[in-house]
């Protein structure tokens, strides 16, 4: 119990998302995870969106990096359930500071719910961008899309060697 | 690195020092620049959408003025937080809201656009995100204003000194960005009655309107610290002053007491060429350059939108009212 609550005040320092255990995705958390920005389990894409595989729904959002270098997120638009998306198409944006950006969707499929908080909390997925700033929840049309994402290990490399190129 | 070569060989008169094969050779990017003089603010923004989305090559877009008074507003932008509605529907001044983010301005014949469409690749070393895109922007307005007023960016502004006269706005994508800017040149007094202040201000429009509250006590060091042994006093003072946003007329400048307009536009070319080559493209070649299936998300708001929002709105009073004369 100390362990889990050092790591998770040091999560919160970190501005890292601590993973809660009270969290519908439940993630696997591991005290090694504790200083990265990324949480096992999850895959990600080269357009700094994650996507959770649980059962028939996958859970999307945008990682602790994007939003890290969108700044203040202000503003959410998002598409309504009943609607599809394409692997690598944009499904909606987020507006920070002065920026809309594109959020592309890392599978294809139908959406099946939207995360309806945040019209009023944009700041959500700031402040947990694996967890409370999840985004939609895609009934997944071709599985085998998923193969194609990054792991946790791959993902901090690619966006450690793209910051490094900048 | 990707760079963004011209997909339609060039039509009309001129051409550049350095053809097409050269420039591939030295990896320098090429830039469309087209430029338009009093181009509808809504006709502007419907080809930038569609140049960004559809187009592959990198374009400049320079509009020297708009054909009327019209507001703009960002993606998320509420009339009813913005706008003096009745005003503005009495003076059945037309409203936009954008694709881009950031605020609200209102643009007239006086004002002076200027865009960006980069590929995400064009700018080496350039991470396609608001703030390094926004800090390019000012490496190129830093050569348009160098040895000219005190030119910053201030929290996305363009200012001299405190005075903003620049305003940005960013939409980026999954490959490519928009970087566009309206110079307010000059304005009418009027024209910023139909504006209301944000409600989040940047810091440097604020002001100080209540001068530091001194409140001031003494603590005996005994009392603080079990530790010190001798009696003696500290003061402490605590300072609250209190800051209010400044109004338009007060934060903002004309960019005409400044530079003189054919200067800023042909120096913010000159700065350009810096970082690409640049093309100068007829207008009515772009449609070769993009896609024809498109549809812009940036529209006209309808009145009856705008009577609604008034109506949302209790601090707005009747629309019932007539309008003054």
């Amino acid at each position: 119990m100390a362990l889990r609550m050092w790591a998770s005040s040091t999560a919160n320092a970190l501005r890292i998302s601590s993973a809660s255990f009270k969290s519908p995705l439940s993630p696997a958390f591991s005290l090694s995870r504790c200083f990265s920005t990324v949480l096992d389990g999850f895959k990600y894409a080269s357009s700094h969106e994650w996507v959770k595989h649980e059962g028939p729904v996958a859970t999307i959002g945008i990682t602790h990096h994007a939003q890290d270098h969108l700044g203040e997120v202000v503003f959410v638009e998002l598409p309504e359930a009943g609607g599809s998306v394409k692997q690598g198409g944009s499904f909606g944006a987020v507006e920070s500071v002065k920026a809309t950006s594109d959020i592309n969707s890392p599978i294809s499929g139908e959406i099946v719910e939207v995360n309806t908080k945040l019209s009023e909390s944009p700041g959500l997925i700031n402040s947990s961008p694996y967890e409370g700033g999840w985004m939609i929840k895609v009934k997944p049309s071709s599985p085998s899309e998923l193969e194609s994402l990054m792991g946790p290990k791959e993902y901090i490399k690619f966006c450690e060697e793209e910051d490094a190129a900048h | 690195m990707q760079r963004a070569w011209v997909s339609v060989k060039p039509r009309g008169r001129g051409g550049f020092a350095m053809g097409l094969p050269e420039a591939r050779k030295l990896g320098i990017p090429l830039m469309n620049l087209v430029r338009f003089k009093g181009l509808p603010i809504l006709q502007q923004l419907h080809l930038e959408e569609r140049l960004l989305r559809t187009s592959s090559d990198n374009w400049c877009i320079i509009n020297d003025g708009t054909d009327q008074p019209t507001i703009v507003m960002g993606i998320s932008g509420k009339p009813a937080e913005l706008l003096e509605i009745k005003s503005v529907l009495c003076d059945h001044i037309p409203v936009i809201r954008r694709f881009t983010g950031g605020g609200t301005v209102i643009v007239d014949p006086s004002t002076i656009f200027v865009t960006f469409i980069c590929n995400k690749d064009a700018v080496p070393g350039l991470q396609p995100y608001p703030r390094p895109i926004m800090s390019w922007s000012e490496q190129i307005y830093n050569k348009v204003f160098q040895g000219i007023g005190d030119f910053h960016l201030r929290e996305n502004d363009y200012v001299f000194g405190n005075h903003k006269f620049g305003g940005n706005a960013q939409s980026i994508t999954k490959n490519r960005w928009i970087h566009h800017t309206s110079f307010l040149w000059d304005y009418e007094v009027r024209s910023m009655a139909y504006l209301k202040l944000p409600e989040r201000a940047p810091e440097y429009r604020l002001h100080c309107v209540k001068e530091a509250k001194q409140v001031s006590w003494r603590r005996n060091l005994c009392d603080l610290s079990s530790n010190i042994k001798h009696a003696s006093w500290v003061d402490f003072t605590r300072y609250s002053n209190q800051y209010k946003a400044r109004d338009h007329l007060e934060f903002i400048c004309r960019m005409k007491d400044f530079m003189p307009r054919s200067i800023f536009v042909d120096r913010s070319v000159e700065a350009t060429k810096t970082h690409f080559l640049l093309r100068s493209t007829e207008s009515e070649n772009i449609e070769a350059h993009s896609g024809t299936k498109f549809c812009h998300s940036t529209r006209l708001l309808t009145k009856q939108e705008l009577e609604a929002a008034a109506f949302a709105a209790p601090s707005e009073g009747a629309l019932s009212q007539p309008c003054s004369l």
